[in-house]
């Protein structure tokens, strides 16, 4: 049976450096993905990961397992998510969030001249390309700490007690949070929700 | 009940996390207020656009790199290594000595009132040795003797960081 989170990090505590990279294999794609849609660059989420396990690796001595293992890391990579987008915040306010949604192709996606081989019906994956740009865009356009909650409950499925542990907030709070960014989202993406309501 | 008070529960309800009461009043409510099920509606078509985005994959070097930052790592040295004898103990031992010594002849307190615990604190304080404050921090092994922390206080500091 695999060995929990908190056994492994009890595990590398104990000096075991396989255990690391039994939890570093688990948990390389779930934070470089949260931290890409926190900080929107790929390069530097790669960075902002492994920074994240640079200090778990560090506090292992020091580790106590009295909160999940998932609350403590998502804490540190909120934390550290937070402060790199308020670092930038002059650099980003140069580029304006309200842009035109152009169609390049960008990191982390396939290109478009790869695309034409693969899809014979590139105007449907154009289609697919633009429905998945809004949705990215709507995601980018809520706040900070609105992003960060909406990716937790949506993406890495933690219960609403870890997520407001690792935002620093009571629960109520989260829960309003979340309804403001899903209200915002509802909004920023009514044709898409609408054909959604048809579909559905 | 209320829509506003229904509100927060929207997207619980949506994503299945109410509690079986939770659930059932909100479906009461659903049942006659077209404009919470309008918006439960709404809520669900946003979560499955959610879904459409795309996972990224890690680069290839990712795992390198951490593996490469975890080793360049300063190695912390056992407890035991506090016994072994290294020039930076001697040194320490010898200033120690020293400063004692010195203290024995220089400082000779004074003691106006008589009172012995005021006495000590003024010599504490006078003592020079402890103001080399470089020798005593630089003093690697003494950082790895074995701290009491307590459960919630390093938990504390687990979570902050
Ligand atoms: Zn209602």
């Amino acid at each position: 049976m695999a060995r929990s989170d908190v056994q492994l990090m009890l595990d590398v505590k104990a000096g075991d450096e396989q255990s690391f990279a039994l939890l570093l294999h688990r948990y390389r794609s779930p934070l470089v993905n949260f931290l890409y849609r926190m900080v929107r660059n790929r390069e530097q989420a790669e960075d902002l990961a492994q920074e994240v396990f640079l200090r778990v690796y560090r506090a292992r001595e020091e580790y106590v397992p009295s909160a999940k293992f998932t609350t403590w890391l998502f804490r540190i990579a909120t934390n550290l998510a937070l402060n790199s987008l308020r670092d930038n915040r002059y650099q980003r306010m140069e580029i304006s969030l309200d842009a035109p949604v152009t169609v390049d192709a960008e990191d982390g996606e396939e290109k478009l001249l790869d695309v034409a081989e693969k899809h014979p019906n590139i105007e449907q994956h154009l289609v697919e390309d633009a429905r998945r740009k809004l949705i990215r865009h709507a995601i980018d356009k809520l706040p900070e700490k609105q992003r960060a909650a909406v990716l937790l409950h949506k993406y890495q499925e933690l219960d609403y007690g870890e997520i407001s542990k690792i935002l620093n907030c009571s629960e109520s709070a989260l829960k309003s949070l979340l309804f403001r960014a899903y209200e915002t989202l509802r909004v920023e993406l009514a044709p898409l929700v609408a054909q959604q309501g048809k579909v559905g | 009940m209320s829509c506003s008070k229904m509100e927060g529960k929207i997207l619980g309800f949506v994503d299945w996390r109410l509690k079986e009461g939770e659930r059932l009043e909100m479906e009461k409510h659903l049942s006659t207020c077209a404009a919470c099920q309008l918006r439960v509606n709404q809520f669900r078509a946003v979560n499955s656009l959610l879904d459409e985005l795309p996972m990224i994959e890690p680069s290839p070097a990712f795992d390198i790199r951490v593996h490469a930052r975890v080793a360049a790592e300063p190695v912390k040295q056992s407890w035991w290594a506090w016994f072994t004898p290294s020039p930076r103990v001697a040194l320490l031992a010898s200033m120690l000595l020293l400063g004692a010594v010195w203290v024995g002849y220089e400082a000779t307190p004074p003691m106006p009132f008589g009172d012995p615990k005021e006495a000590d604190l003024q010599m504490m304080q006078d003592m020079p040795v402890l103001e080399d404050h470089d020798v005593i921090s630089s003093f690697e092994p003494l950082k790895d003797l074995p701290q009491p922390v307590q459960a919630d206080e390093a938990d504390q500091t687990n979570q902050t960081m």
